[in-house]
């Protein structure tokens, strides 16, 4: 009890913060949009190629998104210390991962619910035949990229040069979540879910593997 | 304390790395008619392919590469949790070392590979679940030396960076701990993503000629004593800078090096 | 109370702090001081668990550290360098965070009244990027107070407060010391320093070189504390 209090305080401090200066959300949502007019400039729109390579440009737009907000993720924490008076807090100090992945997921998934269906007018995709099974990859998804984000945005943030490493850090721990994200969303778009039993497996045990690990972990990132 | 080139520890340094010198030497004994014999294994001994002749041969190469690249991945991700849990400089050193000659071996599997996969698939690369294992597996360990190399284990001379070194020491440790988490989702992958890469084990049989099979032992057993044998070398590498770092900060302190 | 012994620790192959023991009782104030590098920041950050020492032990209150530890924050209110404060959030919001992590009682109540106790009522909606250094300061001191500590470590508190900052600080150290609370601030003002503590302790080269009663203290006994410290081996 003590510790969801603790994780949702430290949620709601990050959403404040958001609220006030809108910094994260209005740059995720521009680069969300500007990767997909580039997009639009190497693909006709409509056209059987565009709706087959749909899926992966959309989380690639969502990934390059993601990783500008997990890039600015920690910046208030590093500033006047602000992370050390989190730890000196009588919590378990996962509780501040937990609760910073929270603030990220939210963030991404308001980004996500407002490009979608503009990327889907934009490329004139068939709309989804299973928006419900799309919902819930999507969360998946999202929730893995920004489990390892998370952390590794942390570990970056303790670095001299965090901004350069974090992508790289990034991007090749993601690969078997893009592999399943993508062909699960192929599926939940045109309702063909054939062999796609072991996808969401993948997906599952990607978020499980990628939520624990950190969790036992996090504690040495923070030590000095 | 009395300071100079006479000092006990001054000393000390000099016999410690005489004494590990014979270790080294007795590898590279080992490796040297091991290698060769590999060579000719792989050269004169196996019959040649019959449909792929001679390219073939690299296949040998390409497998005992493979396997040690992944050997050293397992061995740096032990060498990190072991340098958490107990903060022994020694752990770190295994697993930085570790990593370094398992990129080397990595590097030559993907070399290789393609090599073979032109001759046989006609084609280079494919995104197979073991190529991109590989490719992962690659990236990580690239990853983990960058992060490393970012993180800073050098002194700078007059300050005596000796927290920053303990600090990229725990961050390369966790890295080499994440990193390791990505590979058995991948392997996972594998028996459910449809493959075009040659599956050499099917139960107990080998799928392949025995004197081919002889000779990918012989190779395999070679490539790991290489291993070994440069493990052994990075490791008395990183030994000796330790011994350095320690001299030299104790020279910064403008205390004697005895202490 | 504050109890350590034996608190040392290495950092890469250097010894920072040497086998400090110390001693804080409940009603008493202990101002610590030493030339620059001695290892006092260390110490304090080494006494609040956040950089663990080496070897050693460390008691607060009843509880012994790390054992429990997430318990024993509670009972410490630590001022460091760093302010601690979002500056994306205001006054107000800073101080409820904290009071939330902390589980106090009612945290907006709370975080209200220790604005007042700190002058910033008038500023508590503004973003605390708008406030001046010695009004972070003043919000930072009532971070460290919210949760009613038990034990106060303080590293340089009065920098960058006015006049006013100045003496508002020293009256609530004295008045948590009154209330049976231990302090331990670093400070390299004579004055101020004498003006709330009890007793001086003097660290040099991450050693106790000595310690004199505040009112017996003296730039020249200080001097000759300094000095005794860089002369042991």
């Amino acid at each position: 009890m003590k510790y969801l209090a603790g994780l949702l305080t430290i949620t709601w401090k990050d959403i404040t913060a958001e609220f006030r200066t809108k910094e994260m959300s209005t740059s995720m949502g521009i680069f969300a949009l500007l990767v997909m007019v580039v997009f639009g400039f190497a693909l006709r729109p409509g056209a059987e190629e565009t709706v087959a390579v749909f899926p992966g440009f959309a989380w690639i737009g969502f990934f390059f998104a993601g990783l500008l907000g997990l890039s600015r993720s920690f910046v208030s924490e590093k500033m006047n210390g602000a992370m050390t008076g989190l730890m000196l807090a009588p919590v378990d100090r996962s509780v501040i991962y937990f609760g910073k992945v929270a603030g990220n997921l939210l963030f991404m998934f308001v980004v996500e619910a407002v490009s979608f269906p503009l990327y889907i007018v934009l490329f004139d995709v068939p709309a989804p035949q299973r928006p419900g099974s799309l919902a819930l990859v999507a969360f998946l998804g999202t929730l893995g990229f920004v489990a390892v984000g998370t952390f590794l945005a942390a570990l970056a943030a303790n670095t001299r040069t965090s901004e350069l490493l974090l992508p790289i850090l990034l991007f090749p721990l993601a690969v078997p979540l893009v592999i399943a994200v993508v062909s699960m969303t192929r599926a939940a778009l045109t309702g063909d879910f054939t062999d796609t039993a072991s996808w969401w497996r993948m997906l599952v045990v990607y978020d499980a593997v990628f939520l624990v690990v950190p969790w036992l972990l996090f504690e040495y990132l923070l030590e000095s | 304390m009395m300071v100079g080139a006479k000092s006990p520890s001054a000393s000390r340094v000099f016999h410690a790395s005489r004494r590990s010198r014979a270790p080294g030497t007795f590898w590279t004994a080992a490796m040297a008619p091991a290698m060769l014999t590999a060579l000719y294994a792989i050269f004169v001994y196996a019959p040649d392919e019959r449909v792929m002749g001679a390219v073939q041969k690299v296949f040998y190469f390409h497998v005992a590469s493979a396997w040690n690249g992944i050997l050293a991945f397992l061995v740096m991700f032990i060498a990190s949790v072991g340098y958490l849990l107990s903060r022994r400089p020694g752990w770190d050193e295994l697993a930085f070392a570790s990593a370094e000659v398992g990129e080397v071996f990595t590097t030559v599997t993907l070399l290789t590979g393609p090599l073979w996969g032109k001759v046989a698939w006609n084609i280079w690369w494919d995104w197979d679940p073991r190529l991109t294992t590989t490719l992962v597996l690659w990236t990580v360990y690239g990853v983990y030396l960058v992060a490393r190399h970012y993180a800073g284990t050098e002194v700078t001379p007059g300050q005596g960076d000796g927290q920053d070194a303990s600090r990229a020491a725990v961050q390369a440790a966790v890295i080499g701990i994440i990193g390791f988490a990505d590979i058995p989702i991948l392997l996972m992958s594998i028996k459910w993503w449809r493959s075009v890469h040659p599956v050499l084990l099917q139960g107990a049989k080998m799928n392949i000629a025995p004197p081919m099979a002889w000779t990918l032992g012989i190779s395999v057993a070679a490539f790991t004593l290489l291993y070994v044998g440069l493990l052994g070398l990075r490791l008395r590498l990183e030994r000796a800078r330790r011994e350095v770092r320690r001299l030299l900060a104790a020279g910064l302190a403008g205390k004697g090096v005895g202490r | 109370m504050l109890h350590a012994t034996g608190v040392t620790k290495r950092i890469g192959g250097r010894v920072v702090l040497d086998r400090v023991d110390l001693d804080v009782v409940p009603g008493e104030a202990v101002a610590l001081m030493g030339p620059n590098g001695a290892g006092k920041s260390t110490l304090l950050r080494a006494l609040a668990w956040l950089s663990p020492p080496s070897s050693g032990q460390v008691t607060v209150g009843e509880t012994r550290l790390p054992a429990a530890s997430p318990g024993a924050r509670s009972q410490m209110g630590v001022l460091l360098h760093h302010t601690f404060l979002y500056e994306s959030l205001t006054g107000l919001e800073n101080l409820v965070l904290h009071a939330r992590l902390h589980g106090v009682a009612d945290p907006k109540r709370a975080a209200g009244q220790w604005l007042e106790r700190v002058g910033l009522t008038l500023f508590a909606h503004e973003p605390s990027r708008t406030y001046s250094r010695g009004m972070q300061q003043r919000l930072a001191i009532a971070r460290t107070l919210i949760h009613r500590p038990k034990v106060l470590l303080l590293d340089e508190p009065y920098t960058g407060l006015d006049l006013d900052g100045e003496e508002l600080l020293s009256g609530l150290i004295r008045q948590f010391r009154d209330g049976g609370g231990s302090v331990l601030m670093v400070t390299h003002d004579l004055e101020t320093g004498a003006a709330v503590s009890d007793r001086f302790i003097v660290l040099v080269r991450g050693r106790v070189s000595g310690e004199m009663a505040a009112g017996a203290v003296s730039r020249a006994g200080l001097e000759e504390l300094y000095r005794q410290g860089r002369a042991k081996p």
